[in-house]
């Protein structure tokens, strides 16, 4: 076998992973994702091992709620053949691999860093000349955008090649926000410094990216978290999933200059965050989510809080959702706009809510079920033209499914447990895999521990890394003024991707 | 010159019953009418900063466009009160004196070599290109409805009396209004709320502009949409008396005004491309408009 078979949320021996030559372990993974459209890249990144490096890889299977991941040992002076010659859902990864340790894939079809920074093997290499497609035509004109954003989001700097109003070519260089982050995960030894930077990885998906970490780390350490505590992480996702998507709707009327869609869902999302607040202290549900622990209880009374809301959200929403989808001059700018088809969806390895939107069936809420979602028997909300009206429909449905979820949940809220164990040291020596359907899409957290069970690698995906390119793509032959609502529409976190 | 007062002060307080209008529609209180004013008022102290890369055509376009619409205005008649100019033929004047005053922000908005106001630019070059049509067409059929050919000439001796006429009215209204929406590059061709580059007309042009230059073009907007007011005004003020002709002016800026309100609260922006052939529908109708009016003077007979 040249790889070992995982659950989500599980951990391994590092013994255990096979290690097979480059050659195999490449022929392995591209061949697992070419048998199975529904089998995806969660995560394939490097490891320092004595040296060398060591490459794991990790392919979900949605039919089959596995997820395999092999590994090969390499030099970093070797020039390697690309995984993403044969599969482009690979290319960012090699990109980001080809940054950290220096290894070069002369088949890669554009070989460039992902991230801007000095945080990288080649450290002297200058961020000026750095590469982009051009054009030598008099007709076509280029565009830049960015990297400081004209309203109040994050740096990214957009680069198109169009031919009047027509986009030809979009290329996205981001990286201005990045942190360190998976460095510091390394550093800061406490538990309490690692929750907070799981917390910082995406402002916006604080509550699916520490769920992501405390999954991780409670399978470290061996502790199996008891119905109080999954009930909670599970209620935090689906309220931040709602005020996300709330948000959304919100900016994507904004930007189509729909005022009152802008103003009603503007003013919708302010009571779900504002009931974070209620709860945990924190509008965006910071330092809810602990590992092996919680801080903040969940009472019968916040519960009765949380249905008097929905109960007020509920028919102002269907009202205006209902007013959105039937206003000619809103699905005139929403629909046939960013189309991205089921075909490249499964090609990009899109995720989330994104492919969702294109008949494209990513949901680790049903394919590898973390937390209740097993229990809730969670069926993905699926959309079929790809386009922004698709995505806007998505979030929509998945608005009113979470509420419905969370009225199941609240039928039978736990009662508090102060009686938990303390959280042991993590296993040395050991592989750890946790995948958490964010509002966004999956996020992907994978740990490996040395010798005393101290953290050597921590790698973070969050969903934003498979979806810029998709965007990319998606506004191809669509006019450059239509780009600022198809961004929205993804609406991809740029610190997410920077990390 | 009682025109010229009166389109003055109209101007005063367009803008901000538009942004009231929009506030209440959306639940929300929104700020005084006279806050626009005050804002300009405020940018008229400050100093302009400019581009390197500009030359002395970024740097006097917006005193000129400012003075096209000074002039326009001049022009333009209240009811029985004439413009301070006023001959035969003098609404072409109107339209290129305008024209002359955009043509030079255009080509300061190229000045900053910027991509973004350079496509700006080309968008605002076609979609008043593309109105003007519509405009000649529709003064065209009112001079030839009335026998006159000057702005006071028309309006004094325009009566909308029979049902084809109330009809005519009604048409002329609606394109006239909407004229006057793309002339302002406000919805639903373009949004002046956005602030996004890449979907902007106006506003990305003047993205280099500051303080009293951005003043300038800032009370600009205001006075173009009271000067499109009065011309919607005059449909309907003929024949009345002095001061009820004063009522009637300011009654129907104040309409005008909600209405742009409401057309931006209620409606999302057309996509870009769907621009043309909405303009083009306006000249459509402007030559509907023309045929009615051959019918009413009797050339089918």
């Amino acid at each position: 076998m040249n790889y070992i078979t995982l659950k989500n949320n599980s951990s391994v021996s590092l013994k255990k992973i096979p290690v097979a030559p480059y050659s195999r372990f490449m022929e392995a993974n591209v061949s697992i994702m070419s048998d199975n459209v529904n089998n995806h890249c969660v995560s394939y990144f490097g490891c320092p091992a004595g040296g060398k490096v060591r490459l794991f890889c990790a392919i979900a299977a949605d039919e089959t709620h596995d997820i395999y991941v092999s590994s090969a040992l390499v030099n970093s002076s070797e020039e390697l053949s690309s995984f993403a010659a044969h599969n482009p859902a690979f290319e960012k990864f090699e990109r980001e691999i080809h940054e950290n340790f220096g290894i070069t894939y002369p088949d890669h079809p554009w070989l460039k860093p992902v991230r801007y920074s000095s945080d990288r093997a080649d450290r002297p290499a200058r961020v000026l000349n750095y590469p982009f497609f051009s054009s030598e035509s008099e007709e076509l004109h280029e565009v830049g955008v960015g990297p400081i954003h004209a309203g109040i989001i994050e740096p990214g700097h957009f680069r198109f090649i169009c031919n009047g109003e027509q986009i030809l070519h979009l290329e996205i260089q981001l990286g201005y926000q990045h942190r360190g982050i998976e460095r510091l995960f390394l550093e800061k030894k406490k538990i309490l410094q690692r929750s907070t930077l799981a917390e910082s990885i995406a402002g916006d998906t604080a509550a699916g990216h520490s769920a992501a970490f405390v999954n991780l780390w409670e399978g470290l350490c061996g502790f199996v978290p008891d119905f109080g505590l999954m009930f909670q992480r599970t209620l935090a996702l689906e309220l931040e999933r709602i005020a996300m998507h709330t948000g959304d709707l919100s900016a994507i009327c904004t930007d189509i200059a729909y005022q009152l869609g802008s103003s009603v869902f503007g003013r919708l999302r302010t009571p779900v965050i504002n009931y974070f607040q209620e709860w945990c202290g924190n509008r965006l549900a910071k330092g809810l989510i602990r590992a092996g622990k919680t801080n903040y209880q969940f009472t019968g009374e916040l519960g009765s809080r949380l249905i008097e809301l929905f109960d007020e959200y509920e028919p102002d929403f269907n009202e205006m959702s209902d007013r959105l989808f039937k206003s000619s001059s809103v699905l005139a700018r929403l629909e046939k706009t960013g189309v991205v088809d089921i075909k490249s969806s499964r090609l990009l390895g899109v995720v989330g809510m994104a492919a969702r939107a294109s008949n494209n069936k990513r949901d680790i809420r049903s394919s590898h079920p973390h937390d209740m979602y097993e229990k809730l028997g969670h069926e993905p909300v699926i959309k079929y033209h790809g386009d922004v009206c698709s995505r806007s429909q998505v979030r929509r449905e998945e608005i009113s499914q979470s509420i419905a979820h969370i009225r199941e949940l609240l039928k039978d809220i736990p009662p508090a447990d102060n009686k938990r164990e303390n959280l042991k040291s993590p296993d040395p020596d050991t592989f750890s895999i946790s995948l958490v359907e964010g509002w966004r899409g999956e996020i992907c957290h994978c740990a490996i521990t040395g010798g005393k069970g101290e953290l050597v690698s921590y790698k973070i995906k969050d969903p934003s890394f498979h979806n810029w390119l998709a965007l990319a793509l998606a506004v191809r032959n669509n006019e450059i003024s239509d780009f600022p609502i198809c961004n929205k529409s993804f609406s991809l976190s740029y610190c997410g991707h920077d990390l | 010159m009682i025109s010229l007062i009166l389109i003055l002060t109209a101007a005063m307080f367009f803008s901000g019953i538009v942004i009231r209008a929009r506030s209440i529609a959306s639940g929300r209180k929104g700020p005084g009418i006279f806050q626009p004013v005050k804002d300009i008022l405020r940018q008229l102290k400050k100093g302009s900063v400019f581009s390197d890369t500009t030359s002395i055509i970024f740097q006097i376009a917006p005193v000129i466009y400012f003075a096209s619409i000074l002039m326009g205005i001049c022009i333009m008649p209240v009811g029985e009160y004439r413009g301070l100019i006023s001959f035969d033929g003098d609404f072409v004047f109107f339209a290129y004196v305008l024209a002359a005053g955009k043509f030079f922000m255009i080509i300061a908005a190229l000045d900053t070599g910027s991509s973004f106001e350079g496509m700006g630019a080309s968008r605002e070059a076609l979609f008043s290109m593309l109105a003007e049509p519509a405009f000649f067409i529709i003064m065209g059929s009112l001079a030839l409805l009335t026998g006159n050919t000057s702005f006071s000439g028309i309006f004094s001796t325009l009566k909308f009396g029979s049902h084809i006429n109330i009809a005519l009215g009604a048409l002329t209204t609606f394109v006239l209004v909407m004229i006057a929406m793309i002339e302002n590059s406000r919805m639903p061709v373009d949004d002046s709320r956005t602030h996004l580059e890449l979907t902007m007309i106006h506003e990305v042009m003047v993205l280099d502009n500051s303080g009293f230059d951005l003043a300038l073009i800032m009370h600009g907007v205001n006075l173009k949409f009271a000067m499109y007011g009065a011309l919607i005004a005059n449909l309907f003020i003929p024949g009345f008396g002095e001061y009820i002709t004063i009522l009637i002016f300011f009654a129907i800026q104040v309409i005008f005004a909600v209405t742009v309100g409401a057309i931006e609260s209620f409606m999302a922006r057309f996509r870009m491309n769907h621009n043309p052939q909405f303009i083009f529908i306006l000249s459509s109708v402007s030559l509907l408009i023309f045929f009615a009016v051959l019918l009413v003077i009797g050339k089918f007979s």
